[in-house]
């Protein structure tokens, strides 16, 4: 007989693989996304868009496209203004941040290219399209702000001139020391990197269908979102709605990645324009649409430079990142938390104590760059881990040698980053001798290194990360946001002995209903296929943040365990009534109460059920069954619980055309307890192909007027399943103390990492020729200019 | 987007869809695989009145052996010209571009007549149709005529077809003896428009360049023949000498636009870097 695991207990699904219950609907076609959802009398909106980046409106004709068929409604900023309240995108903790108002449709000017001007609503899409190309808007084009540099420069245009410049805010961090650190190393090296814009790309698209009854002031909003609460509250404040008549849901949702977490300007107006009308308005984004609406990620400039000891032990970093975001900053979120991030989670694994970093968020006339999967995390990764592939290469010492000098000892915690930043438990040594062996680095080096004689050149890169989860209302309560860090969940027994979860964090496609569910069977102690898990809706679900920044599984999922801990205890006392036993003695496993300490069966929880429904008579009298409980919780004890990983690439690049092709890639991470083996690698995998999209293929390319010049899936290179590489994963976990359940987040981690890998890997192929890259997407033509080919 | 409202008729002849596109007046558009035409329909680039589907006409089908020529009918799909015997047999480069060309849901449905009519210049089947010297059978109103590849791809997205005329079947002059090819491209990601992609078909006396046909596409406004380079190989041996020569010159060919993704240069290296390598294939096949 094999070896006991707690796997082998019964009802016991923490921990493993089991499939999603959702995924045959949505393979069979049976998915409900707000593109499928059609209501009666329900209107479709098309906009008219800015061809300008930057220009004045004249005026706006729409006579002509108001007798076009099918026309219901024009509607410009001036009419919507009159609706909707203002918002502006700034969090009070980003001391002295700023960023003009915004409304659903602009006024007297637009700020970027594609940015929307005039609603056009009629019976079809196809009408309104028709209707929207005869709508004639007269612009004024003005100098278009661009570049990150320009930007700041005194001589520039102001986007918004009430703001005075086009700086939304101006980070600094020191530790003091820095300046003689660098006077006095042995070794320096610095590097400038860029990291392009990318965008969401998601499945679904942006949908929205808003959906006003005048006879009772009640707004409902089918919306494709990961944050309904959020969404509710912006809704009932900017549009006067009392916050208990708007009622937002969140059908089947195709991906989201943070992209659909923000304030757009289409889906605010759409609101309007059903509150105008008294009728509901779709409107879905299309793919052209999205590239020029949908929020982009990244956008940095980082000048960086760090200091070591001859030995190569690290001293210290010193670091200057400038972020455009676009002419305002996003609501409700802020623009302003990629560049916190970035420059807070510089360094955050190794041991140094002296840091310095300058963080400029500025203005331009872009599309609004706001947060996506893995904010920051990227870019500090990639800047921290070629720097120490460089010290590396100064001192003389492997790769994985200079880590292992300089990473914090996995049994130094609790700690601090120089950035203020706790730690809990981290793993990195852990994590860095497991990936090292899982991929054979030896061998793979002498195989690189015979591999060389015969002009054939690849590349091994690793990057150790730190992963930001399971935040607390340190991230957007306090800096006013009316966003919560609290998540809740109701939990209730059917007459049948079923379950129903009904639970604030959202399903995006990850599996959060999977998890939520396999921990409510396994704390409550029934069957998992006899609980059914509801999402997504504000008038079923109790209020909560939802699911964003890795906080699912750890905060979702504490949620529901604790909640299904208080109604097992509620069980347990009715059980104990009804057995006259001692509810301490007794335990429920696969639906049936059972004595604790043997297993053996009393009585089964339907029949608890039905007595307490139908029979409460044969209750002893003053007891009333409470087969449903509400539960809320949000984190406390550490602000953030950080999670961290490793990961490697292996790859082969060929130097005479600069293309790619990516071998391998290990990760080993380290995300706590690990809820179900089969999401959590899954979700690893997904990220790591988001972030080998960064590192070679996606990039919003804009030209010198502010045009998006590749805004179409024909340009826009998505990663594809032919150029992914397999993907192997490995874990440690280092559960949180902070829960009992353990976990921490883990969807971000994937996309973390992974370009900072490739660009090491990138730089080490490279080796012999001399050439270097700081830049991501790396493509050919940036691989051919590194080689010195063009 | 939504494409803006047409009408549509479905032709059964030749001489149908060519009075349809008359009574148009010139406002029509054929449509086959519709494998280009449509995304540009949905975008609102092009807004024809009519469609004339012309799918379903018999006479634009078939893959025929005609003497010393391979008939192919324009309707036949990609996925036809990838896995067809006679054209892996008698015009092998079509056959060897066509696992390049897009993915299998586009290869079921866009046609080989409908890709060279739309000559697109970054797409492997126009160029690999100049490489194998084929001829282009067009009907008109005034009957048939027979153009050479090498005077149909006039300018961007331009042919000698002219306005409401149609391409029934492509004749290739079946490879021989003597005859040897290869076909390779370099895109970013598999299925992509390549950003430089070549065929050769080269004719060899023993092991002298009798003739030979470099024809490179996603370099220009058409796809287009390395007509130096061709020169600079015919009555030698294809040894590392000649190789070098045929790469020297043949950026001198080339005319790719200004393009910030890929700029000339990198298109005239990749060029260089394509063409030795495909020389090299060819030098190792034995005869």
């Amino acid at each position: 007989m094999g070896v006991l695991t707690p796997l082998d207990r019964p009802n016991s699904y923490i921990g493993r693989s089991v499939p999603r219950p959702n995924a045959k609907r949505l393979l069979a076609g049976r998915g409900r996304y707000v593109t499928d959802i059609t209501l009666p009398r329900m209107l479709h909106v098309a906009y008219v868009r800015s061809p300008y980046a930057h220009a004045r409106i004249v005026s706006i004709d729409a006579q002509a496209a108001r007798k076009m068929p099918g026309v219901r409604l024009i509607a410009t900023g001036e009419d919507l203004a009159k609706l909707c309240t203002p918002w502006v995108g700034t969090m009070d903790h980003f001391k002295g941040m700023k960023s003009p108002p915004q409304l659903p449709l602009p006024i007297d000017k637009v700020v970027w290219s594609g940015q929307a001007v005039v609603a056009v609503v009629a019976d079809t899409r196809a009408l309104a399209e028709d209707a929207a190309e005869a709508v004639y808007i007269e612009f004024d084009e003005l100098p278009a702000v661009v570049d990150i540099d320009a930007a700041r420069d005194p001589s520039a245009p102001v986007i918004s001139p009430e703001l005075g410049s086009n700086l939304c805010f101006h980070g600094k961090i020191d530790t003091g020391g820095v300046e003689d650190i660098f006077a006095n190393a042995a070794h320096v090296v610095e590097e400038e990197f860029h990291f392009g814009r990318h965008t969401a790309v998601t499945m679904e698209p942006r949908a929205i269908i808003a959906d006003y009854d005048v006879s009772e002031a009640k707004l409902t909003v089918h919306h494709a979102t990961q944050t309904p609460y959020q969404f509710q509250d912006i809704y009932a404040r900017h549009y006067g709605i009392p916050e208990s008549s708007v009622r937002v849901i969140a059908p089947d949702i195709g991906g989201s990645f943070g992209m659909k977490l923000h304030m757009y300007h289409e889906d605010m107006a759409v609101v309007g324009l059903s509150m105008m009308l008294g009728r509901p308005v779709k409107y879905v984004a299309d793919r052209i649409e999205s590239f020029v609406s949908d929020i982009h990620a990244r956008d940095h400039r980082v000048r960086a430079r760090m200091a070591a000891d001859t030995d190569g032990n690290i001293l210290a970093m010193d670091v200057e990142d400038v972020t455009g975001i676009g002419a305002f900053s996003a609501y409700p979120r802020t623009s302003v938390v990629e560049g916190n991030q970035v420059y807070r989670l510089m360094g955050a694994p190794y041991t140094f104590r002296n840091y310095r970093a300058d963080l400029q968020v500025v203005f331009q006339n872009k599309v609004q760059m706001s947060q996506y999967r893995a904010v920051g995390h990227p870019v500090a990764c990639t800047v921290t881990e070629r720097l120490v592939d460089m010290i590396a290469e100064k001192t003389a010492h492997d790769v994985f040698d200079i880590r292992s000098r300089n990473m914090i000892a996995d049994d130094a915690y609790p700690c601090t980053s120089p950035t203020g930043y706790q730690f809990e438990a981290l793993s990195h040594h852990a994590c860095l001798a497991k990936v090292k062996a899982m991929m054979n680095y030896d061998g793979l080096r002498a195989e690189q290194a015979e591999l060389r004689t015969k002009g054939i050149h690849r590349g091994i890169g690793i990057a150790t990360f730190v992963e930001i989860t399971n935040p607390g209302p340190a991230f957007y309560g306090v800096g006013g946001a009316r966003i919560s860090s609290q998540d809740g969940a109701i939990v209730k027994i059917t007459p049948a002995g079923d379950v129903h979860c009904s639970i604030s964090v959202t399903e995006l496609g990850q599996g959060t209903e999977t998890i939520i569910g396999q921990i409510v069977a396994e704390h409550l102690g029934v069957d998992r296929d006899r609980i059914k898990v509801m999402t997504g809706d504000t008038d079923t679900t109790p209020y909560g943040g939802a699911t964003y920044a890795c906080r699912g599984a750890g905060i979702g999922g504490e949620t529901a365990l604790q909640a299904a801990k208080k109604l097992k205890a509620n069980v347990l006392a009715v059980a104990a009534a009804i057995l006259q036993d001692e509810p301490d003695r007794l335990d429920v496993q696969s639906g049936w109460i059972v004595e604790a300490g043997t297993g053996q069966q009393r009585i089964e929880l339907s029949e608890i059920a039905r007595i307490a429904y139908f029979r409460s008579d044969t209750l002893p009298p003053g007891t009333q069954a409470q087969l449903s409980v509400a539960h809320h919780y949000a984190p406390q004890g550490y602000p953030f619980a950080f999670t961290n990983g490793i990961q490697a690439c292996h790859l082969e690049l060929d130097v005479e055309t600069g293309l790619v092709k990516i071998l391998k890639l290990w990760v080993v991470e380290d995300c706590g307890r690990v809820i179900n083996p089969l999401l959590v690698d899954e979700q690893i995998r997904g990220g790591v192909v988001q972030g080998l999209g960064a590192a070679f293929f996606e990039e919003c390319v804009y030209g010198d007027n502010g045009q998006l010049t590749n805004g179409s899936l024909a340009d826009y290179l998505v990663p594809m399943a032919v150029e992914m590489p397999d993907i192997e994963i490995g874990h440690v976990e280092t559960l949180t103390l902070d829960t009992q359940l353990g976990a921490k987040g883990v969807g971000e981690a994937g996309t973390a990492a992974a370009s900072a890998a490739a660009l090491n890997a990138i730089n080490d192929a490279m080796k012999p020729f001399g050439g270097t890259i700081a830049q991501v997407p790396m493509t050919p033509a940036r691989l051919l200019k590194a080689l010195g080919h063009i | 987007m939504k494409a803006r409202a047409f009408n549509y008729v479905r032709a059964s002849t030749v001489v149908e869809a060519l009075k349809a596109f008359e009574d148009a007046q010139d406002d029509a558009s054929y449509i086959a695989g519709g494998q280009s035409l449509v995304p540009t329909l949905a975008l609102r680039l092009q807004a024809p009145e009519l469609l004339i589907d012309i799918a379903h006409i018999p006479a634009l089908r078939g893959i025929e052996l005609q003497g010393d020529w391979l008939r192919i009918g324009a309707l036949t799909r990609h996925f036809e010209v990838l896995s067809d015997p006679l054209i892996r047999l008698h015009a092998p480069l079509y056959s060897e571009a066509a696992p390049h060309v897009a993915h299998p849901a586009i290869r079921n449905k866009g046609t080989l007549g409908g890709s060279i009519s739309h000559a697109d210049p970054a797409s492997e089947f126009p160029a690999m149709t100049l490489a194998l010297g084929a001829e282009l059978e067009i009907a008109g109103r005034d009957g048939i005529r027979r153009v050479p590849a090498d005077d149909f791809f006039v300018d961007l997205f331009q042919t000698a077809i002219e306005p409401g005329e149609l391409l029934v079947a492509i004749h290739v002059p079946v490879v021989r003896s003597g005859h040897r090819w290869a076909f390779h491209e370099l895109a970013r990601r598999r299925g992509d428009f390549a950003l430089v992609g070549c065929g050769i078909l080269a004719e060899f006396s023993g092991d002298v360049v009798e003739h030979v046909c470099i024809a490179f596409f996603s370099v220009g406004s058409t796809p287009l023949r390395a007509r130096q380079a061709e020169e600079a190989l015919i009555g030698k041996k294809l040894d590392q000498v000649a190789i070098a020569a045929a790469q020297a010159i043949v950026g001198d060919d080339l005319n790719p636009p200004e393009d910030e993704h890929t700029p000339p240069a990198m298109k005239r290296h990749l060029a260089r870097v394509l063409l030795g390598r495909l020389l090299g294939e060819i030098a190792r096949q034995d005869v």
